[in-house]
């Protein structure tokens, strides 16, 4: 009896558990169930079809089997219970081969029918193209209409496709942003395409969450990327912004960081507008003061943060910095080194970048 | 047997069965399985104590407990280990000990290569975890993508991997090729193929995975380690090379092994099912088949764990209709275990539970399984939390619950000694609900955007609650586990006596005594129909029901000399060779110096290989036939026999 | 235990000894098999590569065909001398088992010489194993196959020793027969090796 009970208990913690697990997505910025655009909205309805297909199998399956626990148990005195030595059953076993063949063909037609719509590469003059590079560990954007580049937070029109032609220059990355499409592989050597769509824009101050899904090694927890979406006057505002070149401060605080930028920062950090920092190794900074995330997009770019990051980044995220190789063929670089910069250096560069806006 | 002896003690080791050398020197199958099975509940120990660890860091965002480095080591190594350290041995260990019995043999086809497959099984997994020592652990996933896993050699410590995994193919391509041996030439008379034990199906099924697939991950392998050591342009994709070629090879392996995995611990439950209802196994035939039918197409769906790599869609639908139909013969398991039990008379032992949960548990892991064939849908389920959830269910509550089962169904023929029902019953409900606890939240994390491997997550996304829940259902299965030590350890010296056949069985193991003597069976048994040792005790009456004999029938063949039962003898050779092949690995893993240290590894394995060869099987040998045309070889021929395995 | 005897045993003597040739040659073909698949991969992993030369020497340039013909030859020679080998050990001819083993040993050992002169003149022509993917797929799939044909040799002169010290006895047929299994099988490998890696690629 006792085992009755408690195995009745186990039943309704787990479908208990189910029920809580299918409802609970609120304030879950990465959920894959929330979607945000038509493309995330098919493969959403691809999977609850699926869920509840699996769900009545799940059910139909414990409960034979409980039925079968419970009705044909052994108990005390019933030793002598006469029981009929069945073999198999030829009927039965075809039975349990068709059905679930064929309900696995009846899923196998919207599966398939969703993968090549999914997959297919948008067309039309309103698709914006956006080139993405996966590196250890942020994401590079470039805007091939407007002629810049950004990185890790992602900026995009609501309302029509965005095609984002993606590769690796280290090891496979995977970007996936849970609320607009699935995830796609960035492999070195390779080139993959991904649609995103977004339905509206995002309130202000809020993003879709999203991050590398694909192991990258030390650092990939933080290999984040938050997307904003605009509507279009915003987003060719915002286009429009960031095409400009930098203004290179001349006189306070910021002028000062910029001495300090040419000497240190611009072995790596590309400037747009400038002549000194023209090597492209790590984010490109022209607008970093724009930016609501940076390393990553882990952190907020917050004065506080990113006098921490300027001061040791290795306290902020687990890097590698002394493994690279500047002049290696393809160039390795596995993090941002810690420069020793002193207290006034650092103010004068958290200044220098938040004026880059 | 004519009558089932009381038993009341267990019988004392044969002589020259006591001390690390006779346990180093041993050819006997069954100690061999014994090594395995502890062996693998020693890694099985260290492997969950990594996913404690790894479940700490996890319990809160942003978890400091861990770094970053740690924590990929820990999540590498968890994942190594319990595939090739625990399930595959604990399968082992059971195949060892377990299929010259119910084939009604006296050992394995070749003894001694089963000896050294369990070394070389030794000598790899020394190599793997001795990197903690040595530098520091692997830390590019179980699953080693390139171009991470050829990086850095500094950064991405995956020598001590690669070498590891290389070594564990010798062990496992060898005692695949015994196996298969064995099962298709040293049966008992009478025991046809359809009369075989499922268990045994599934080890073939398992061996011909094993010998078609390690190659591929060999070559992958070994590609790696030369990218990383010998500057070979196999994975640099400046130079022009594709990284989805170790894609392929790794899981045109990675995906059979998971049938590996999984199918030694289906034949156990369908051992376990039939003996617990009181009634022959459903359908056995379908259930040989669609084991059979698992193993073939588990080689035409490897490339479902590439779905986001970008094969393009018209491959991406071939290989989802594959993994959707791989569901049909799994289906037909399911459908036929739960008829097993349908009408019989159903004794809630552990080890019935167990196989019941098994059953439960896996129907989870198979229908999510089938939501992976969903491309779309797989695109936001892969390398997700959903994913570990999956597997989990597929490889804890499948192959870890079936393979408790078979260590409390097999426990009693191995000591002698029953293991504690009571703890039994409190582990099997404690490792249940710790199991569900840990693993049903990870399904929702996925869904939420969890991805896999990412050593911390953000206060923000909506993941502690699920995260803290998984930790301490870890801690939940940890303390099942325990018990389960508790169990073992308590049993050996306390267990209930068990006797020759305490669960009322059906195959032939339980013909002879627990432990069962070196040589097996004091005389083979002719087998005259499937589950033979059950039909010497039961017959059907007029109308179709069981009935007791009223005295147990069978078959013996008589032994034309019973005084001598020849039996290999213990021999050093095995363990010499596979030390030699360690010590090639600790070499090649320090080149260029390390050479040196290599070419003496390679020494000592051909020594081992050598004498191996020359060495007479048998303790005391057969009379030999004269060869006139060869006197010389007369005087040799009296003390040497050949083998050469 | 009573022996109780049906009619169906009574009378007939069942052996409970598997014949151990059989056994031996079943676990040496599904070990061939495995084999197989091993270069196999070798082989896709160089059909990949076939053309990422980077600069460096491609196949056209490179592969000398009359000289590897002649090598290919000589090592499809050590097959016949091998089943030589094994008639004189089926006929029980300690002498004539010795030349042939002998003779496929050496056969065996000039193919490997002339693999060695072959890489080092590919060397010379600047294909180094770091040259290209090209290069690393095909010095590691023919590397790997000279490797097998080495413990082949190694395994043959095993046999011979074996034989001349009177440890190979003439009733003992297996050791010849799952050798020379093994090294029929490593001939044929390189039919394919050669027929995919050289004359399909010049």
């Amino acid at each position: 009896m006792a085992a009755r009970v408690r195995s009745r208990l186990v039943l309704g913690a787990v479908l208990a558990t189910i029920a809580l697990a299918a409802c609970g997505t609120e304030e879950v910025p990465q959920n894959s169930l929330d979607p945000a655009g038509p493309i995330a909205r098919d493969i959403d309805g691809l999977w609850w079809l699926v869920f509840w297909i699996a769900a009545v199998i799940f059910v139909l399956v414990q409960a034979a089997l409980l039925v079968s626990i419970f009705r044909f148990r052994a108990r005390k005195g019933d030793e002598g219970r006469r029981i009929r030595q069945l073999h198999g059953n030829t009927k039965l076993e075809v039975a349990w081969t068709i059905a679930p063949a064929v309900l696995l063909a009846v899923i196998a037609v919207p599966t398939v029918a969703t993968l090549f719509d999914i997959r297919a590469e948008p067309t039309g003059d309103d698709v914006l193209e956006i080139n993405v590079v996966g590196h250890q560990w942020w994401w590079e954007y470039e805007y091939p209409e407007f002629g810049f580049f950004t990185a890790n937070e992602l900026h995009i029109p609501a309302g029509r496709p965005v095609n984002l032609t993606m590769t690796s220059d280290d090891v496979i990355h995977s970007f996936w942003l849970p609320r607009l499409n699935g995830k796609r592989d960035l492999v070195p050597g390779r080139v993959s395409n991904l649609t995103l769509f977004a339905d509206e824009p995002t309130p202000d101050g809020e993003f879709l969450w999203g991050q590398c899904a694909e192991f990258c090694g030390l650092a990939h927890a933080d290999m984040r990327l938050k997307v904003k979406v605009h509507d279009e006057d915003g987003f060719q505002a915002w286009a429009a912004g960031q095409a400009q070149p930098a203004v290179i401060p001349t006189d306070g605080p910021a002028a000062e960081g910029w001495e300090i930028f040419k000497l240190v920062c611009t072995a790596c950090h590309p400037v747009a507008g400038t002549e000194e920092a023209q090597v492209r190794l790590a984010p490109d900074l022209t607008h970093y003061g724009s930016r609501s995330w940076f390393a990553g997009a882990t952190f907020r770019n917050t004065t506080e943060h990113l006098a921490a990051w300027l001061r040791n980044p290795g306290d902020l995220k687990p890097m590698a910095p002394e493994l690279n190789d500047l002049a290696a063929d393809p160039p390795r670089i596995l993090g941002m080194p810690n420069f020793g910069l002193g207290g006034a250096e650092v103010d004068a560069l958290v200044a220098l970048l938040q004026s880059w806006e | 047997m004519a009558t089932v002896a009381e038993v009341t003690e267990v019988h004392a080791p044969a002589p020259g069965h006591k001390g690390l050398w006779s346990w180093i020197t041993t050819v006997d199958h069954k100690r061999i399985g014994i090594l395995y099975l502890w062996s693998a509940l020693l890694f099985f120990i260290v492997g969950g104590i990594e996913a404690l660890l790894i479940r700490l860091q996890l319990f809160t965002p942003n978890g400091e407990i861990l770094s970053a480095d740690a924590y990929n080591q820990l999540f590498t190594m968890h994942g190594t280990t319990m595939v090739f350290l625990v399930v595959m041995p604990l399968a082992s260990g059971f195949v060892n000990y377990l299929l010259p019995l119910l084939l009604g043999a006296r050992d394995v086809a070749f003894p001694r290569l089963n000896a050294f497959s369990y070394w070389v099984f030794f000598v790899g997994g020394v190599l793997l975890y001795s990197s903690f020592i040595l530098g520091g652990s692997p830390d590019g996933g179980w699953f080693g993508y390139a171009p991470l896993s050829t990086q850095v050699p500094e950064y991405v410590r995956m020598d001590f991997w690669a070498v590891g995994l290389l070594t564990l193919g010798v062990a496992s391509i060898a005692s695949s090729a015994n196996f298969i041996a064995t099962i298709l030439t040293m049966r008992a008379p009478g025991m046809t193929l359809m009369r075989m034990p499922v268990f045994v199906w599934m080890t073939l099924v398992i061996s011909f995975l094993l010998l078609f697939s390690l190659p591929t991950i060999t070559v992958g392998l070994f590609q790696v380690f030369f990218d990383r050591n010998f500057g070979t342009l196999f994975y640099e994709t400046a130079a022009g090379a594709d990284p989805l070629l170790w894609q392929h090879l790794f899981w045109l392996f990675g995906h059979p092994e998971v049938y590996v995995l999984i199918l030694p611990a289906m034949g156990i439950v369908s051992e376990i099912l039939p003996v617990f209802s009181r009634k022959p196994l459903f359908g056995y035939s379908f259930v040989v088949f669609s084991g059979i039918a698992i193993g073939f197409m588990g080689f035409g769906v490897w490339s479902h764990h590439m779905f986001t790599s970008g094969m393009g869609p018209v491959a991406e639908a071939g290989f989802a209709i594959s993994t959707m139909m791989i569901a049909v013969p799994t289906g037909i398991k399911i459908f036929n275990w739960i008829g097993t039990t349908w009408g019989g008379r159903i004794r809630l032992t552990t080890p019935m539970l167990y196989a019941l949960a098994f059953i439960a548990m896996f129907v989870i892991g198979g229908l999510s399984g089938v939501t992976h064939s969903i491309v779309p849908a797989d695109t936001q389920q892969h390398d997700s939390y959903y994913v570990v959830a999956h597997f989990h269910y597929v490889l804890f509550g499948g192959a870890i619950l079936g393979l408790f089962a078979g260590i409390y169904y097999w426990y009693p023929k191995m000591s002698g000694r029953m293991l504690s029902e009571r703890l039994g019953k409190w582990q099997f409900w404690i490792t249940l609900i710790g199991f569900n606890l840990t693993f049903l939240p990870m399904h929702m994390l996925g869904l939420n955007g969890m991805p896999r491997r990412t050593y911390r997550y953000d206060e923000n996304l909506g993941f502690d609650l699920w995260n803290a829940v998984a930790t301490i259902g870890g801690f939940v299965i940890a303390l099942g586990v325990l018990l389960f030590v508790i169990n073992v350890i308590w049993s050996r010296r306390h267990g209930e006596i068990a006797g020759d056949d305490p669960w009322d069985a059906r195959t032939l193991e339980w013909a002879t005594s627990s432990p069962p003597p070196e040589h097996n069976f004091d005389q083979v048994p002719l087998v005259h129909s499937r589950d033979d040792f059950w039909h010497r005790k039961y017959t059907l009456d007029a109308e179709g029901f069981l009935q007791q004999r009223d005295e147990p029938v069978g078959d013996w063949i008589p032994e034309a000399d019973p005084e001598h039962i020849h039996m290999p003898s213990p021999s050093y050779y095995p363990a010499l060779t596979a030390l030699g092949m360690g010590i090639v690995g600790y070499g090649v893993l320090y080149q260029p110096a390390g050479f040196i240290v290599a070419a003496i590894g390679a020494l000592v394995l051909m020594w081992g290989a050598f004498g191996w060869s020359m060495e007479p099987v048998t303790r005391t040998p057969e009379p030999m036939a004269h060869d006139d045309r060869h006197p010389e070889l007369e005087a040799a021929a009296a003390t040497e026999e050949v083998e050469s395995e | 235990m009573t022996d109780l005897v049906t009619a169906e045993g009574h009378g007939e003597h069942i052996s409970t000894h598997p014949d151990m040739n059989v056994v031996r040659k079943t676990a040496m073909w599904v070990f061939l098999g495995s084999e197989c698949i091993f270069f196999g991969s070798l082989i896709a992993t160089f059909l990949l590569y076939r053309t990422e030369t980077r600069g460096g020497p491609t196949a056209k340039e490179l592969f000398d065909i009359p000289f590897t013909s002649a090598s290919s030859f000589i090592l499809l020679m050590s097959s016949l001398t091998m089943v030589l080998a094994h008639n004189a050990r089926e006929r029980r001819d300690p002498r004539q088992l010795r030349i042939w083993l002998l003779a496929t040993a050496l056969l065996g050992s000039t193919f490997l010489a002339g693999q060695a002169f072959e890489f080092t003149e590919f060397a010379h022509e600047g294909l180094k194993l770091t040259t290209s993917p090209f290069a690393s797929s095909f010095y590691v799939a023919t590397g790997f196959h000279g490797a097998h044909v080495a413990v082949g040799v190694l395994m043959l002169l095993a046999l011979l020793f074996m034989s001349m010290s009177g440890r190979l006895r003439t009733g003992e047929g297996m050791n010849v027969e799952l050798v020379g299994l093994y090294w029929h099988f490593v001939d044929v490998v390189w039919i394919v090796i050669f027929t995919v890696v050289y004359l399909l690629q010049v």
